[in-house]
């Protein structure tokens, strides 16, 4: 909402400038987003009229005009604007005037134009920050004083307040409500709009008729008859549209939308004699087609609230007038539409339709239903002005609404604040915002005034008080609160432990948006059905992840660009799908290694990030967590895994697949990893077991096994052949090659023997060791290598 | 025969002086001290002697081969120490080598800002709680008090999802909704996470990050989130922060307020920047979870963490956040993690 403190100054007198305004409204609630001046800051700018215009002798596109200035002496002035002709009245820099240029100011000399000596420039409304206009010359009114100050001829000192209103309060969006609003702050009085008695001269009427009072509690019409629709809009009150932010258009549509800018109030004008019979308020019928002004086509349905005739529906009530009713030059006979449809009624109407109109703004917000007939009569008043024409009589009804009553308990107020405001303040607040406050016992009944819309309940006036009296001024106190233990389950690793040991072990974290290309998605995943964005800011970010990869490998790549080649990234989100029971959203650790595994470093170049590191950095995260060989789409088939925890399978980890990689433009060969965060989180507290002291005995033993052994499966068939005394084994050694069948290799294994009482004798050894050759030789056919 | 013994013992000293390794001492203490030593040779000759002479003689030899003994450990000591000096001498390093291993990355900004502002908030006794990211309309807007069509509404550019069914959640807020249906009053809980707008430009992320806070008990009031923002402020830029209690709309809360703080540019120039949005849960929040307005008050606020790091780190772009660019990530590895670090 742009406020002009002049348009202002019609209604209320603040001895305080615009900077001091904006400054008490944004502590009231109404925020001022800036403060602009209404013109350029020029000055040596007087009003002048061109007398002559002559083509230029040398210059095809300017003229040599005569300029009467006011001052007795005619002016020759060069000129290229299109529209500069005799007759024209036209803003006029005089020589030792000063304009602001694209580079800052600059005075006006006499300048020579192709040889023709030139004694000042006409402008444009460019040219004087008065719009954006550059075709041609600022064409002024004929009736201006020639010779005057420009700056004082249009009233150019003024400073426009934008504000930014938030929903609740629609009451501000017009000048009268801001001045109203002004005065409950500054307290003082202020001037409501007087329209004129409109005499009635004409008896062309249209009757009005409203099939449910509850969308459309007033709705007040009148025929002007006979009005030149082709005159001038005075330059007053086009400046004073302009300073608001809307452009200047026909007088009939100039009035309307003054009228909305002056009360609040939007209004439509209809030709009336493109109308026939009478008018109905109703909602459309289904599939029921509507041209509106914009040559947008619509098909209502029952939802939509609309005005309609004999014929159906003239407009989008609320909204948009319709083209076959729209007002043109040729106007005659013009009908004046001041109507207060419900904020629900038109509820949605922008969002179906793709509408933002200013109308419609005011509506949704809520239009005070008590100032129909007035605004009609300030629009005729109006168009009587500019566009002459006799006034038909008023048509039309209101329906009356029992005002809404709010009781404000001191005790509340007091409780909602945490501090006393005084009564005697409460309720000079009260009334001052017109809610007409009686004392009741231990409180006030409040009378909510017609406009204040957002007013439904206790809490509402308590914000009231609050923010005249000014939330920094508040009186009160913070209480002291009682503490009370939170739970500390011990079991429950944080995420942030988890996080924190990953960064240990080198990785950096990284933040990837939640949506990704679908395609990319369908490479990553495993066969999920992702759900979709209806509306993405990009088909690249079309889907929820249902894998957190896509957005790590495209930091890596980006990272790699920028010849970063070690990257070690994780991410720690959601991950989403659609499951059977509905959308699942699950805590998810992820996280990619690409490059050596440490830094570059003088004794020697660091190992890369293989899958054995990388599953090193995980047993770091979670104890327990075991691999098993299995296929994943989008990882090398020879070198994924499915992580397990116990008997649950909690996550992945591989090599990314050479053909995803090339699918996806990523370099490398990056480890991925994948885990289900809320498997990893859970656990047990530590419990304590005694230490055993006992000597412990360690014999190796290599054994040559097919290929397709793992080493799970041989440390599984000794743990369980060895006996009780077998603490720990371990594989230290893979052989391959000479002396070796093709198909086989030799794992060396490290059998680490211990009882927890006494020291064990070689031969229970030697004997536990030939039992495990002897279970390896008959389950998995191993020899033992010499 | 005394003067046998000194000379003896004077030679010996001599020699173990100079012996110039373990080994050379070690034949010295054989060769003097041993069985076939001199000394132990005069020590032989004592049975031949007068008592007197013999008490005498076996002193003096005795004094004489204490004395060598103690040269000897000295030597020793000496030999050994310089074994070691000449040892430790060739091995040293040069320490100002780089060490060797693992680079530790970094924590994302955003979670450390996050993690400090729950901190902050934990230090009077907020939980940290989460909620999920795609929501239905119920616990994203309507129990938040916008009805719909709602032009409040329109300030959100809202993500759906799934043929219009769900929304990305537009604010944390709905985390108040679920923790209030989930649990009695008294209820402290911060609810840190992402959040989804459907805007993008240099200012705006299509996904950014919020922190909500919420607090309902008996009688909160005003004052109290007041006060508490106040010293949050301070407390999260460690410096004296002045603020600005602005009055704001915001469906789920009334009052509702706008906190700005006064901020100096890099050009001296002053002036307020918003820095979050709070207020009062509004009595129909209560009713949609199921709580009486009359029983319970609340204060509710929410702030973006993106701005409170920007802020806080003098971060002047908000994309770099979420582009992942290691040389920026690592910018922030200083220690002192959530607590500390100097502006």
């Amino acid at each position: 909402m742009k406020v002009s403190t002049h348009w202002l100054n019609d209604f209320i007198a603040l001895d305080a400038d615009a900077a001091a305004l904006a400054e008490r409204l944004t502590l009231a609630g109404l925020e001022v987003d800036e403060i602009t001046p209404a013109a350029a800051d020029f000055s040596g700018v007087v009003v002048a009229r061109i007398t002559d215009a002559q083509p230029h002798p040398d210059a095809d596109r300017l003229q040599v005009c005569t300029v009467d200035a006011g001052n007795g002496e005619p002016l020759q002035i060069v000129c290229g604007a299109p529209n500069a002709r005799a007759g024209l009245v036209a803003p006029l820099a005089t020589v030792g005037g000063e304009l602001q240029g694209d580079d800052g100011p600059f005075k006006i000399k006499q300048a020579k134009l192709r040889g023709v000596a030139s004694h000042g420039m006409l402008c444009s409304a460019r040219e004087l920050g008065l719009g954006d206009s550059h075709a041609g010359l600022l064409e002024l009114p004929e009736d201006m004083a020639v010779g005057a100050d420009l700056r004082e001829a249009l009233g150019l000192d003024d400073q426009i307040i934008d504000i930014e209103l938030t929903p609740n309060r629609g009451d501000c969006a017009g000048m009268t409500g801001v001045a109203r609003e002004l005065s409950v702050l500054y307290n003082c009085d202020w001037t409501p709009v007087q329209a004129a008695d409109i005499a009635e001269a004409s008896d062309l009427r249209r009757g009005i008729s409203i099939e449910d009072g509850s969308d459309c509690p007033a709705y007040f019409g009148r025929v002007i008859e006979g009005v030149d629709a082709s005159a001038t809009t005075p330059v007053w009150l086009r400046e004073r549209l302009r300073r608001a932010g809307l452009r200047p258009k026909t007088p009939l549509v100039d009035v309307t939308n003054y009228v909305l800018l002056e009360l609040g109030q939007p209004m439509h004008a209809f030709d009336a004699d493109r109308m026939r019979g009478d008018i109905v308020v109703r909602r459309g019928k289904p599939d029921e087609p509507l041209t509106l002004l914009n040559k947008g086509e619509i098909v209502l349905d029952e939802q939509a609230l609309i005005i309609a005739d004999d014929r159906g529906a003239i407009a989008l009530a609320g909204a948009m007038g319709g083209d076959s009713t729209a007002v043109g030059k040729h106007t005659s006979n013009v009908f004046l539409e001041s109507a207060c449809f419900s904020p629900q009624a038109v509820a949605g109407t922008g969002r179906r339709y793709k509408i933002h109109s200013d109308a419609l703004y005011r509506y949704e917000r809520g239009v005070d239903p008590s100032i129909q007939r007035l605004a009609l009569d300030r629009a005729t008043e109006l168009v009587q002005q500019i566009c002459g024409g006799k006034a038909g009589p008023v048509t039309g009804t209101a329906t009356s609404q029992a005002p809404r009553q709010v009781t404000l308990r001191a005790k509340q107020l007091a409780r909602v604040l945490g501090g006393e405001v005084a009564a005697e303040q409460v309720a000079d607040i009260l009334s001052r915002l017109g809610f007409a406050p009686q004392p009741i016992d231990a409180g006030w009944a409040c009378t909510v005034p017609p406009h204040r819309y957002d007013v439904t309940v206790e809490v509402d006036l308590i914000e009231e008080i609050a923010r005249v009296v000014g939330y920094d001024n508040l009186p009160g106190a913070a209480q002291p609160v009682a503490q009370a233990f939170a739970a500390v389950p011990e079991a429950m690793a944080a995420e942030r432990d988890v996080a924190g040991r990953l960064v240990a072990r080198g990785y950096t974290e990284a933040i990837t948006f939640s949506f990704v290309d679908a395609e990319a998605d369908k490479l990553l995943g495993v066969g999920s059905t992702p759900i979709a964005v209806d509306n993405p800011i990009a088909q690249h970010m079309g889907v929820m992840r249902t894998q957190l990869w896509a957005g790590l490998l495209d930091a890596y790549k980006r990272n790699a660009a920028r010849s970063q080649g070690r990257v070690r990234l994780f991410e720690s989100g959601l991950r989403f799908k659609q499951g059977d029971g509905g959308m699942a959203q699950t805590r998810t650790l992820a996280g990619l290694a690409a490059g050596a595994v440490a830094p570059e470093h003088w004794t020697g170049a660091p190992p890369a990030s293989d899958f054995y590191a990388v599953k090193a950095d995980l047993d770091a995260v979670a104890a327990g967590l075991r691999a098993e060989k299995a296929g994943h789409p989008a990882l090398h088939p020879g070198q994924s895994a499915r992580l397990m925890l116990a008997d649950t399978a909690v996550g992945w980890l591989g090599v990314l697949h050479p053909s995803v990689a090339k699918a996806l433009d990523v370099p490398g060969a990056p480890v991925l990893f994948q885990l289900d965060l809320d498997a990893l989180l859970g656990g047990s507290a530590p419990s304590y077991a005694p230490l055993d002291d006992q000597p412990t005995s360690r014999r190796d033993l290599a054994l040559v096994v097919d290929e397709a052994v793992s080493a799970a499966d041989l440390t599984a068939c000794v743990r369980e052949s060895a006996g009780p005394q077998l603490r720990e084994v371990r594989v230290f050694d893979i052989y391959r090659g000479a002396g070796l069948p093709d198909t086989s290799k030799s794992m060396a294994l490290g059998l680490i023997f211990q009882d927890k009482s006494r020291t064990l004798a070689d031969d229970e050894i030697d004997a536990a060791v030939a039992r495990v050759c002897e279970a390896a030789q008959s389950q998995l056919g191993a020899t033992v290598r010499q | 025969m005394t003067s046998d013994i000194e000379s003896i013992q004077s030679e010996a000293l001599a020699a173990i002086d100079a012996a110039q390794d373990l080994r050379a001492l070690d034949e010295l203490r054989v060769a003097e001290l041993g069985k076939k030593g001199r000394l132990t040779a005069i020590l032989k000759t004592l049975g031949g002697m007068e008592p007197e002479q013999r008490k005498q003689v076996g002193g003096q030899v005795n004094q004489a081969k204490a004395a060598l003994q103690q040269a000897i450990n000295a030597r020793k000591d000496a030999l050994e120490r310089a074994e070691i000096d000449a040892k430790l001498s060739s091995e040293a390093i040069d320490v100002t080598l780089p060490g060797r291993g693992i680079e530790p990355g970094t924590l994302h900004p955003l979670r450390r800002t996050a993690e400090r502002i729950s901190a902050l908030f934990g230090s009077i006794g907020f939980e940290v709680v989460s909620g999920p990211e795609i929501e239905d309309d119920w616990h994203n807007f309507e129990a938040l008090n916008f009805p719909p069509e709602h032009p409040a509404r329109a300030m959100h550019d809202t993500f759906w999802v799934n043929g219009g069914s769900h929304v990305l959640r537009t604010h944390t807020s709905p985390v108040q909704v679920r923790t209030m249906q989930a649990r009695k009053p008294p209820l402290r809980i911060i609810a840190p996470g992402r959040v989804y707008r459907c805007d993008s430009d240099r200012t705006h992320s299509p996904m950014f990050h919020q922190i909500e806070g919420l607090y309902v008990a008996e009688n909160v009031s005003f004052a109290d989130l007041k006060s508490d923002l106040q010293q949050f402020l301070s407390l999260y830029f460690e410096r004296e922060v002045e603020t600005r209690f602005r009055p704001s709309y915001f469906p789920f809360t009334e009052p509702s307020c706008e906190v700005d703080i006064r901020y100096e540019d890099l050009r001296g120039r002053t002036g307020w920047m918003e820095i979050l949005g709070c207020g009062m849960v509004h009595p129909n929040v209560f009713k949609a979870v199921g709580l009486d307005p009359e029983a319970v008050t609340g204060y509710a606020f929410g702030m973006g963490v993106e701005r409170m790091a920007m802020l806080r780190y003098g971060v002047d772009d908000l994309r770099l956040f979420f582009d992942n660019d290691t040389r920026f990530l690592k910018q922030f590895s200083a220690f002192g993690n959530v607590f500390g670090a100097a502006a």
